[in-house]
């Protein structure tokens, strides 16, 4: 038990929550004759998931400062028609579009942003008009007539990395993604180890080979599920600008002023307002760029759909807060991460995947997902309860051996 | 031991939090219809007592007896003692400010006709309930409109819509003024003589000697003495003696103080309640401190102390209308509290759990959220820095916790305050206003904190402590201001001082000082140095 710890370390929940996702995978793939881990499914996969996943960045930002975002499936939308309509109609350029897009998205966010920070309306009832108002302005727009958008929305929504050099038998671009992100967790390892060595914390090399060999382990797998698909296909597009993203909001969150700051509001408002921070600026920032990220789930998704219709983005908010729930965020905010989004947004999208290869119907697959949902808010209410900060950190306090009770105040 | 006339016996009672007993062996017994006054230090385990004796604290969380009506009582909660009536008004208010007087003297206890309330009826009993208590309002009148002495009162009328037998009063007139708390003291006499038995938790000395039949003194969890006076003829030496129970230079470091030249000057400081239009919560307030000092601020709770803390601290309460700063031969006017941080003002607040600190957070985290600029290197926090920081400060202030990276909430209220400390010092402000540093802390604690307090002093810097505490004041700063009512009514060296002198000048602006219960003697003429 120990020697997990050890492995482990303190991100045993997010290993956690990744074992249960990998686990589910594999048991979908017995349960499907092996139809759930082939190139095709996973490449299918992350494409279709991606804009949802994109939603979920941002949204993940929005609990962890106490409010939600219910618009950002009708911004998406309603930035997709506006993307096809302008190219449509003006004639302009693929990429003046996309870059009017974005403009689009990150105005609505200003807009929300305002209501919330400047007027101090909560987030819920702002993005709950805005859900109509766009909603709305969809229809309105494209007179609910599906709009075509140019090819090279279609190989950002839908596209594959490149083959170029010798042949492997993988696809090379895929190959030299996979490497870059086994060197960087070897890396960041070592680094990691090397910092805990000079504060005196006991940290076995033994463990620490362990971790990199899982983790290789699996990125490598991955690297092979993708690049060996059929010829021509390799990690998809929309699956590479998802990790650019990733990469650039899990530091923006964990490792910059404005990352804390998100988390100081979201844990106490008023203890944050009293330690120096702009609550206001916090959350102009996060509903701003909330919008600004549905606009790109918004072109990814016109991209993959090759056409932007009316009825795009249709609940996607739901799937959005869904995956950040089930990522381990805490409804109260303050807690939460965009790496446990990411993995509750896979989890739902591998339930999705797994569950119509086995034949189940679009409608029972839709009351288990509502059930798993509730499972993990259910398991983080019951932490809340108990003042305690998880069933996970309760777990690895027992693996650990330390009595470290949450001690009671004294009152007097 | 028990006869007719005691109607509550508490009986070798002890309770223990994780790492602390704050109740150990209390024995005492209150007679019916007797006004029982029970005195202690802040900290010394009053509140919890009470808390044993309502339920707040279930049957079996503690151990020993209690004995209520010659009956042994075992109190699953709170409704299961007021069955018994038993009722305990809390020093925080429990009224919800949004409901009517009515609504909230029937809330939990409805008066229903079938499956509907039957407002008639609940305003007629609350008409005749107020009347009781003194008060002439309407019952639909909305709690929020209420001064606090009349939502005391409501709250008294609520315990008797109970049939209260047994009324525990938490600090009943620490957040009254003398008029209201005159007025309650006379109403506690009312109750008495309905045979409505009453204990009083009170650190208000002449309160007591006015009311009480009966005297108990706890300290450090235990009964120190318990014995019957004569209401008017209390011995309020007797009470302080025993309350303290050691010698005074014990409990605060000596400390020799280095005051230089004036580092920190606020004049003619003006500032208006947020929501009460035209109210003054601080009204021209003009003081200094200089480098090297210990500055305290005496007042009572609602003077207005914290609340032109905050307003000094980035304008971060009320409504700013006139006053100047002067911090380091320059004037400043910080409208903002990331301003008033990079100006080198520090506010350490009262309330540590709700504005002082982020309980998700690890200590690490904690200590560095009021400075991460100086965390960053290359455009990105440093967790190398961040933990080197908290390492430093976790062995300078002997803050007792397994890593930095654990919870602050799984500290104890005495190492949550050093890493609150931590947390303002690490910004390296020239003047630090702490603001009741040492609420709710152990006797040990509270010596390490103000040994770090004059080592704050010792390096230069600024400090204004805040305390309601006065023999703290005495003990660990080298002069203090009195506040009433928004006003600084005198500054006095400490050595020059003593509890009575502060408590005539927290007392003084008010022109009714002479209707309080017991009078005090005149205030001396000029109180203003």
């Amino acid at each position: 038990m120990k020697a997990v710890k050890q492995v482990l370390g303190n991100n045993l929940q997010q290993y956690t929550m990744v074992v249960v996702l990998v686990l589910l995978a594999i048991v979908f793939d017995f349960a499907s004759g092996g139809r759930m881990l082939t190139p095709t499914n996973f490449q299918d996969l992350l494409a279709g998931n991606a804009y949802v996943l994109v939603l979920a960045i941002g949204m993940v930002m929005v609990i962890v400062v106490g409010h939600i975002d219910l618009s950002v499936g009708s911004v998406a939308g309603f930035v997709g028609m506006a993307v096809a309509l302008s190219i449509k109609s003006f004639g302009l350029p693929w990429w003046l579009g996309l870059l009017l897009g974005l403009a689009v998205g990150l105005v609505i966010g200003m807009w929300h942003g305002w209501w919330v920070s400047k007027v101090g309306i909560p987030g819920f009832i702002v993005t709950l008009a805005g859900m109509m108002i766009f909603r709305g302005l969809i229809v309105f727009t494209s007179g609910s007539i599906s709009q075509p958008v140019p090819g090279e929305f279609t190989v950002l929504g839908a596209g594959y990395l490149p083959e170029w050099g010798p042949d492997t038998g993988l696809n090379n671009s895929t190959v030299v993604l996979g490497l870059l992100a086994m060197a960087w967790f070897v890396y960041s390892e070592i680094n990691k180890r090397r910092h805990a060595v000079a504060r005196g914390v006991d940290s076995p090399v033994w463990a620490m080979a362990t971790r990199i060999v899982l983790i290789v382990a699996v990125l490598g797998y991955l690297t092979f599920l993708f690049g060996s698909g059929r010829p021509g296909t390799s990690f998809p597009i929309p699956g590479l600008v998802l990790v650019v993203l990733v990469v650039l909001y899990h530091t923006l969150t964990q490792r910059t002023t404005l990352g804390r700051h998100i988390y100081a509001v979201g844990g106490n408002k008023a203890a944050a307002a009293l330690s120096g921070v702009n609550t206001a600026r916090t959350y102009f920032f996060v509903m701003a760029n909330m919008s600004f990220l549905a606009a790109v789930a918004g072109i990814l998704a016109v991209g993959k759909s090759t056409a932007a219709g009316p009825a795009d983005g249709n609940m996607w908010e739901l799937d959005a807060i869904a995956a950040v729930f089930i990522g381990g965020a805490a409804v109260s905010g303050g807690i939460g991460t965009v790496i446990g989004s990411m993995v509750g947004g896979l989890m739902m999208a591998v339930l999705n995947s797994g569950l119509m290869l086995l034949g189940v119907q679009s409608d029972r697959t839709q009351i288990i997902k509502g059930l798993v949902l509730l499972a993990a808010v259910a398991f983080d209410v019951l932490n809340k309860q108990q003042g305690r900060p998880s069933i996970i950190g309760q777990m690895q306090r027992a693996l650990s051996r330390q009595s470290g009770e949450a001690s009671q105040k004294k009152t007097d | 031991m028990t006869d007719s006339h005691t109607i509550l016996q508490m009986r070798h009672i002890t309770k223990e939090f994780p790492g602390v007993r704050a109740l150990d062996d209390v024995t005492m017994s209150v007679r019916r219809g007797d006004i029982h006054a029970i005195c202690g230090e802040n900290g010394a385990g009053k509140s919890t007592l009470m808390k044993v004796l309502s339920g707040v604290y279930a049957h079996g969380s503690y151990s020993g007896q209690i004995i209520f009506e010659d009956e042994e009582v075992s109190f699953s909660g709170i409704r299961s003692s007021e069955e018994r009536g038993i009722v305990i008004i809390h020093q925080e208010l429990a009224l919800i400010p949004e409901l009517s007087v009515a609504e909230n003297i029937f809330l939990g206890s409805e008066i229903r006709k079938g499956l509907l309330i039957d407002w008639d009826a609940a305003r007629l009993r609350a008409i005749e309930l107020l009347a009781r208590v003194g008060l002439s309002i309407s019952p639909d009148t909305q709690i929020k409109s209420l001064g606090v002495g009349q939502q005391q009162l409501v709250e008294i009328a609520k315990a008797l819509s109970k049939n209260v037998k047994l009324l525990i009063l938490d600090e009943p007139t620490s957040a009254l003024n003398e008029d209201d708390s005159a007025n309650l003291l006379d109403l506690m006499r009312g109750l008495k003589a309905r045979g409505i038995t009453c204990i009083m938790i009170s650190h208000k000395l002449n309160e007591i000697a006015a009311v009480s039949d009966a005297v108990t003194v706890i300290r450090d969890g235990r009964t120190v003495e318990t014995y019957d006076v004569v209401a008017g003829e209390v011995d309020e030496d007797r009470i302080i003696r025993a309350m303290v129970g050691r010698p005074i230079e014990n409990r605060y470091p000596h400390h020799e103080p280095h005051i230089g030249s004036t580092l920190f000057e606020v004049e003619g400081w003006t500032v208006e309640h947020p929501e009460m239009p035209g109210r003054l919560v601080s009204d021209h307030a003009s003081f200094s401190v200089s480098r090297g000092e210990v500055v305290g601020f005496a007042g009572l709770m609602g003077a207005g102390r914290t609340e032109l803390a905050r307003s000094i601290f980035g304008r971060s309460y009320g409504i700013f209308r006139s006053g100047r700063m002067t911090l380091d031969g320059r004037a400043i006017a910080p409208r903002t509290v990331s301003d008033a941080i990079k100006q080198g003002i520090a506010y350490v607040t009262e309330d540590r759990k709700n504005l002082g600190l982020n309980l998700l957070d690890s200590i690490k985290a904690t200590t560095v959220s009021a400075n991460l600029r100086a965390i960053v290197e290359r455009g990105l926090l440093s967790f190398r820095r961040e933990t080197e920081v908290a390492e430093k400060y976790r062995k300078d202030l002997l803050i007792k916790a397994p890593s930095v990276d654990v919870g602050v909430s799984t500290l104890s209220g005495g190492n949550q305050q050093k890493v609150v400390l931590a947390k303002w010092m690490y910004p390296d402000p020239k003047v630090l206003i702490l603001d009741e540093p040492t609420r709710g802390i152990d006797v040990g604690a509270k010596y390490e904190i103000y040994k770090l307090i004059h080592g704050l002093a010792d390096q230069g810097k600024g400090v204004i402590v805040i305390s309601s505490e006065l023999p703290e004041l005495l003990g660990i700063c080298d002069r203090i201001y009195t506040i009433c009512e928004g006003k600084i009514t005198g500054q006095i060296a400490a050595k020059d001082a003593d509890q009575e002198i502060l408590m005539r000048r927290m007392t003084t602006t008010s022109s009714t000082a002479a209707a309080m219960a017991s009078p005090l003697p005149t205030p001396g003429e000029s109180t203003t140095e």
